[in-house]
């Protein structure tokens, strides 16, 4: 049924209908409404889940780390500094082969104390073997929470579902929200592989010397890779449920595009208004949206780019010293590639400031206009008066 | 698209107004989105929320710049802050004030005006010191832009309201028959 709702309740909604069987979280700031409104429904009943509120995100990833290994389906959300002070555990999760999901609402890393939306806090967490999904709406958070769960089980490594802040997490949208029978034809009780059992007693994540590390990095890998295969699988099935499927990425008008701008969240949705107003006039100009991250869809991304002459790619976080983020993967990509369009990298929105049509329109003229980037990461709308 | 703006203090409903609005419209056939201005909120501290509606979807996820209308939930707010900053002209002003009571002038904007305070201190909502107008508004807002339905509104104050959700439905009602319209000022821009 159509709901108008949060889009932090979108997710709440999602993990309601997965049947998560233990949430933990850390309910101050920088937390949001995902896991309030969960709270509400373990308290009341609407939820028979077992909800753990810890004292700190450290512990509520180490809560749930020790749930999932008992065979329990989980689930916790967190942001910025919060994520931060789980990075340890987020390794453990990803190295135990643990299929926790995780919300993750971007937003900025202090200091300067800053609570408004920016990628930078999940994409340090990059390299931790977490797989990891970006949204557009509130639609997508919802389909993409109960899809996460599906193939975190398959594949043995957790997901995060990855929300911008205000502009995705405090903004009411129609929803719609599936039925409970149909999420229980989508996604079984999670059967684990492994779990801890007093009948069939064995060890967890014990020392793993050098004859066999290895060799467990490479099948997280292997997994991960998988993974990109997987989810389009899942996809397809859940297509035919409930009639909505996102892809990897999506091309919207890139066949014939001189120009494509690349993004990812809530910017996509304000890109798709410019995009329509530049063809209108004329203008070959087309758009990628790269939803999954982590395993990153190479072959995707340069299939719908390589025919381009110049891509603007829109980071809104930054690798101090070197780049947008998403600038390095997708150059990364293109670098056995014998045919490359420029690749422009714009960093903008840091720290929540609005990317509007126009930070996007001149975006896309600043990469008409010029034959090269002037350098790897130009930054959009920097105010001179606060540099100086 | 039309796009509203919503002038308020923390504590006086005007997030959730911008909701029950949100979802009434919905309910009443069309694509909306709502938000609250993204930072951190105050009891008595200024507030703004935003509601956007349209016959199609919602691309748009910026902050509202250009609202058509505004609405303002506590006319002490006129004192602090130039509420038609950004305003389209010929726009809406939606004041809870009472009439006649009304001393600055807004050139080039159409105002209305309802006594929101003492409509919802009439049926007790709220303390009589902190009176939660925000039910009381959002029938006034229904009776000047003619959406959303009255019916849409009064279902989904019952469902989003837990406290006293009929007097809140009554006070709705009573302030959609209440408005007032002050002649529109000739000069627009």
């Amino acid at each position: 049924m159509k709901k108008v709702i949060e889009g932090s309740h979108a997710v709440s909604e999602a993990v309601r209908l997965v049947k998560a069987e233990v949430i933990s979280a850390y309910p101050i700031t920088p937390q949001t409404h995902i896991v309030e409104l969960l709270s509400e429904y373990c308290a009341t009943g609407v939820m028979k889940a077992r909800f753990l509120r810890v004292e700190s995100e450290h512990s509520a990833l180490a809560a749930l780390i020790g749930a999932s290994t008992a065979g329990a389906r989980t689930f916790t959300a967190t942001s910025s500094q919060g994520l931060a002070y789980m990075h340890e555990l987020i390794h453990w999760t990803a190295g135990a082969r643990l299929p926790i999901v995780m919300a993750v609402v971007n937003r900025a890393l202090a200091p300067g104390w800053n609570i408004w939306t920016e990628q930078t806090d999940t994409l340090s967490q990059r390299d931790t073997g977490w797989l990891q999904f970006y949204c557009e709406d509130g639609q997508e958070a919802l389909d993409t929470t109960v899809m996460a769960y599906k193939l975190a089980e398959q594949v043995n490594l957790p997901v995060m579902v990855v929300l911008d802040a205000f502009f995705l997490s405090h903004t009411y949208e129609p929803v719609d929200i599936p039925d409970p029978d149909q999420v229980d034809s989508f996604l079984p009780p999670f059967e684990p592989k492994f779990q801890l059992d007093p009948l069939n007693p064995c060890a967890f994540n014990q020392l793993s010397p050098p004859n066999v590390y290895m060799e467990m990095r490479y099948s997280m890998h292997e997994s991960s890779l998988y993974a990109l295969r997987a989810y389009q699988d899942i996809e397809k099935e859940f297509q035919d449920i409930f009639g909505r499927a996102y892809g990897v990425v999506e091309a919207v008008m890139c066949d014939d595009a001189e120009i494509i701008m690349v993004t990812s969240g809530t910017v996509t949705s304000t890109c798709r208004l410019l995009i329509e107003e530049l063809r209108a006039s004329g203008e070959r100009v087309g758009l990628l949206k790269i939803k999954v991250f982590r395993p990153f869809p190479a072959e995707q991304v340069i299939d719908a780019l390589r025919n381009a002459k110049k891509i603007c790619v829109i980071d809104r976080n930054i690798s101090f010293g070197s780049m947008g983020i998403f600038a390095q993967e997708i150059r990364a990509s293109f670098c056995n590639e014998s045919l490359k369009p420029q690749i422009f990298g714009f960093i903008a929105g840091l720290g929540g400031r609005d990317i509007t049509v126009d930070t996007l329109k001149e975006i896309y003229f600043t990469a008409k206009e010029n034959e090269h980037p002037e350098r790897p990461d130009i930054w959009v709308n920097l105010n001179t008066e606060v540099l100086s | 698209m039309i796009e509203v703006r919503f002038h308020g203090r923390g504590g006086q409903g005007t997030v959730v107004a911008s909701i029950i609005l949100a979802k009434a419209l919905f309910e009443s056939g069309f694509y909306v989105q709502s938000f609250p201005l993204f930072g951190v909120e105050r009891r008595g501290a200024p507030v703004e929320a935003y509601l956007r509606w349209d016959s199609k979807k919602i691309l748009v996820r910026t902050n509202v710049y250009n609202p058509n209308h505004v609405v303002v939930m506590d006319a002490t707010l006129l004192q602090n802050i130039d509420i038609t900053s950004g305003l389209k002209p010929g726009g809406w002003i939606l004041l809870n004030m009472p009439q006649g009571e009304l001393n600055v002038n807004f050139p080039g904007y159409r105002v209305a005006l309802v006594d929101a305070t003492q409509i919802a201190r009439k049926h007790g909502l709220g303390t009589r010191t902190h009176p939660i107008v925000n039910t009381a508004m959002v029938g006034a807002f229904a009776r000047v832009f003619g959406v959303p339905d009255l019916s849409a509104l009064k279902r989904v104050i019952m469902e989003e309201i837990p406290v006293k959700p009929d007097k809140n439905v009554d006070a709705a009602k009573e302030a959609f028959e209440e408005v007032s319209f002050i002649d529109e000022v000739k000069a627009i821009g």
